[in-house]
């Protein structure tokens, strides 16, 4: 190892025009740092900055649907809000919150210092940040996108002139996707390398906690599933401006091909999208149950059963196209089968919790609300694999409530359940127990009262995308209770928004293991220190922090270890601060520990994208060329930069 | 702070260090990134067969392809991986003279394939067959041309590790990074391969 450092080339001094960043508090540090634990914790900011904007959009929509006749929004703004809410909480809020949670706990659960590529971390980030600015700056440049987050063809690929839809919102909205793709891309295969390569000795794949399992899964979904969907949205973008046929009917194009090319991305970014939550789930409930995940191995095959299956289901989302039976058929029993890994999933779950020596505090709260509500939104799906029943609720509201179900009971819960959980290692202070309650019940009551009305609705034929409805069709009482409850779940994000803020002036001292933890990212300080760990841990069992705490006596019971651990186990909620050292660690203060350097480059390329992206939407080469330049400048002086500076 | 601690401190973010699979992370993750390119390509060689049928108006494939012209420029393309693992070997050896012949030879032939490209659509052009012709135009520029950029994209970098050889930035201790953009050609010309079959040789 020391052979090889040795024959490294000698310091290369180049003239990069932007000198190695050095700050290391304030805002430059957050605008070069490559640690994966600032990263993630900017993914989460932003990502929920997002959430509340999607939030507003969701109740204006609400308002509008409120009682018949909405005269809140005209047709177009509501067109914009569905597609831009859609939009939203898809790339900007669910995908960001999940990388949000895997930059910050993927490495600390692997035993690893930081991720594989910590510039490409950083690149990703800011491609996301200014992805999101791109798409939403088009409510000021020329139309906002409307077409729906689907964005079928080809109302999206009409040119614009002869176009459906007035204004350029399609473009902003396949350029805007295009780019988020691409930052999608670049964390999916930094997970994957780091999870593959960087995990601590010991660190079998096997002994790895659930979340990272999953987050592994969903990174190669990502990896696969962006693609498709990339040269579908080239081609609306090629259609719209460069003249090509690819969905233009009347030339022999086919606009279901778009369809097919979205679904085989948009069926598996609903994997994306849930499984992580079901890791972040896998992890509080041993936690909170003080036992081991039940069935392990199980839990872990289904996750990489469901990634498998969830390629060849897509075309459930076009039952309604008139695909033939023969392939209708075959998506339906394919939709029935990927049901099986997942009720798999549902049973460990209630296994882990039977029988435990259960805390109800608030991640687990959240967590076993997230197996309810997303075993009622499973059942729904369900009910979609019966093709017939499908075609009847297609474009109804009862798709709408189920998707909620899967998203918002679902993936929603398990982020409130993994903030409130991870909150503490973060941010080293409590978050106040009430007010997650409140939050908890606030969220279940006001999200049933949302969601589950819009299952009766749809059933009685509401069609969604429709920005208004007659008096008398025996709708207006269920949709009043909808809107309300639409206002419950704002007061109890409203909850936790100020749970954070008084957190921040005062939470309780979290220490280094608050929840008596199982995984490795509670065997340091809380917050970690820069390189994660003093000495890097050796792994010799699954849940093996849980190993260095407890044993059991003959009866099965457990008994805390004396040793090593002691200081652990007693540092339970409310205690002071820990040592800020890892358990057992023996070694110092991390003193000549070589982390990578923070770095411009990543954002400056980064800032060539959304130039290239104006150019590519208002048409104009010359806007090309600067963005090229900045693309390539950023491109070459990261490639030359050494990853970590000499010192 | 013995240099021990601070070997394993640094060897952990080290390229040239043991890993979980036994692979450099560049070299894992421009594997991932390869695959994540098949379903890109994918996506547009699907499109092309599924339109290969239904051309409405203006000429067919059989009309303007000129198959043993795109064979001529096809073996050129191949034989760049030739060259390019040609010069990954002499880099690996220190023969820093032999790497960059190789290295320009390999872009050289890259060179040739898209100036055959340029050369072909502008021949279709004049023959009637443009983007918004029928759907074969369509599907067939933009298919060859996202290739086209991918090779393009490729001969920038090859010419770049010839820069930095020239300088002196690039010695046998980097050898890892020319293997990188090497898998990034080779898997350029595989696609190619893909292209070619499907595209011109497979009867309509």
């Amino acid at each position: 190892m020391t052979t090889v450092q040795e024959t490294l080339p000698a310091p290369r001094t180049v003239g990069l025009l932007l000198r190695r960043p050095r700050a290391t508090t304030g805002l430059w540090s957050w605008l070069t740092t490559v640690d994966h634990k600032k990263i993630g914790i900017l993914y989460g900011g932003t990502a929920l900055v997002f959430f509340v904007i999607a939030g507003v959009e969701g109740l204006l929509i609400r308002l509008q649907l409120a009682g018949p006749n909405g005269t809140v929004l005209t047709a177009a703004q509501y067109n914009t809000m569905f597609t831009m809410h859609g939009t939203t909480m898809v790339f900007l809020v669910g995908m960001p919150l999940a990388v949000a949670f895997g930059n910050y706990f993927i490495p600390l659960m692997i035993g690893a210092r930081d991720v594989a590529f910590p510039r490409l971390n950083m690149f990703g980030y800011w491609v996301f940040l200014l992805g999101g600015l791109f798409l939403y700056s088009s409510f000021f440049l020329g139309g906002a996108p409307d077409g729906g987050w689907f964005g079928y063809t080809p109302l999206t690929s009409t040119p614009l002139n002869q176009g459906f839809l007035p204004g350029r919102g399609p473009d902003f909205w396949a350029v805007g996707l295009i780019m988020l793709g691409i930052g999608s891309v670049t964390s999916a295969i930094n997970f994957i390398v780091t999870i593959l390569n960087l995990r601590a000795p010991g660190m079998t794949l096997m002994r790895m906690p659930l979340f990272v399992w999953m987050m592994l899964v969903v990174a190669f979904l990502t990896a696969f599933a962006m693609p498709p969907v990339t040269a579908a949205l080239l081609m609306i973008i090629f259609d719209r401006n460069f003249g090509t046929l690819f969905f233009n009917a009347a030339a022999g194009g086919d606009p279901l091909l778009y369809q097919h090319l979205f679904w085989l991305f948009g069926h598996p970014e609903v994997y994306i999208l849930i499984l992580p939550g079901m890791g972040i789930v896998s992890e509080i409930l041993p936690v909170f149950s003080r036992k081991p995940l039940f069935g392990y191995a199980v839990v872990v095959f289904s996750g990489i059963a469901i990634g498998f299956l969830g390629w060849g289901v897509w075309a459930h989302h076009m039952f309604a196209t008139g695909l033939g039976p023969v392939a209708v058929s075959a998506f339906g029993l394919a939709t029935m089968l990927i049901a099986v890994p997942t009720g798999v999933k549902i049973f460990n779950w209630l296994g882990t919790v039977w029988g435990g020596s259960l805390r109800l505090q608030t991640p687990m709260l959240f967590a076993l609300g997230f197996i309810a509500m997303f075993t009622l939104g499973g059942l729904s799906g369900v009910t979609h694999s019966i093709v017939p029943a499908d075609t009847q609720q297609t474009d109804t509201y009862y798709v709408v409530a189920h998707f909620h179900y899967v998203l918002f009971g679902g993936l929603v819960f398990a982020i409130f359940g993994g903030l409130y959980y991870w909150w503490p290692k973060v941010f080293g202070r409590m978050l106040d127990e009430r007010l997650g309650k409140l939050n908890f019940w606030l969220m279940l009551i006001g999200f049933n009262l949302t969601f589950f009305p819009m299952h009766i609705l749809g059933l009685q034929g509401m069609p969604r995308r429709t920005y208004r409805y007659a008096e008398g069709m025996g709708w207006d009482d269920l949709n009043l209770l909808v809107t309300l409850g639409s206002f419950v779940i704002a007061a109890s994000v409203a909850t936790f928004l100020v749970n954070v803020a008084l957190s921040t002036r005062r939470g309780a001292a979290a220490g280094p293991d608050p929840w008596d933890g199982r995984t490795l990212e509670w065997s340091t300080s809380s917050p970690p220190p820069e390189y994660n760990f003093a000495a890097i841990p050796r792994v010799g069992a699954r849940d093996d922090f849980w190993h260095r705490k407890y044993t059991e006596d003959a009866q099965g019971r457990l008994v805390p270890l004396p040793a090593g651990g002691a200081d652990a186990a007693t540092a339970t909620a409310g205690s002071p601060p820990g040592s800020g050292h890892a358990v057992g660690d023996g070694h110092g203060d991390g003193h000549g520990i070589h982390m990578p350097s923070p770095s411009y480059f990543p954002l400056v390329m980064a800032l060539g994208l959304p130039i290239l992206g104006y150019a590519a939407v208002f048409k104009n080469p010359w806007l090309a060329i600067p963005g090229l330049v900045v693309l390539l400048y950023g491109m070459y002086a990261w490639a030359i930069e050494p990853a970590t500076a000499e010192d | 702070m013995t240099d021990a601690v601070i070997a394993t401190g640094a060897a952990h973010l080290d390229e040239h260090e043991h890993t979980g699979t036994g692979l450099a992370n560049t070299k894992l993750g421009m594997w991932v990134f390869l695959a994540s390119e098949c379903l890109f390509f994918g996506g547009f060689i699907s499109a092309y067969l599924l339109y290969r049928g239904r051309i409405v108006e203006g000429p067919t494939p059989r009309e303007v392809y000129n198959i043993p012209f795109t064979s001529v420029t096809s073996f050129i393309l191949l034989m760049s991986s030739l060259t390019m693992v040609l010069a990954l070997a002499a880099i690996q050896r220190a023969d820093d003279r032999r790497f960059r012949i190789w290295i320009l030879a390999t872009a050289l032939f890259g060179l040739v394939f898209i100036g055959g490209q340029v050369y072909e659509f502008t021949e279709f052009y004049q023959e009637g067959l443009a983007l918004s012709t029928n759907v074969f135009g369509s599907s067939f520029f933009v298919l060859t041309g996202l290739h086209g950029a991918h090779v393009t994209a490729g001969i920038v970098w090859l010419l770049s590790l010839w820069a930095m050889s020239t300088q002196q930035k690039l010695g046998a201790a980097d050898a890892e990074r020319v293997e990188v953009a090497g898998l990034y050609w080779h898997f350029v010309d595989v696609v190619w391969i893909v292209i070619f079959t499907v595209v011109y040789l497979i009867p309509t």
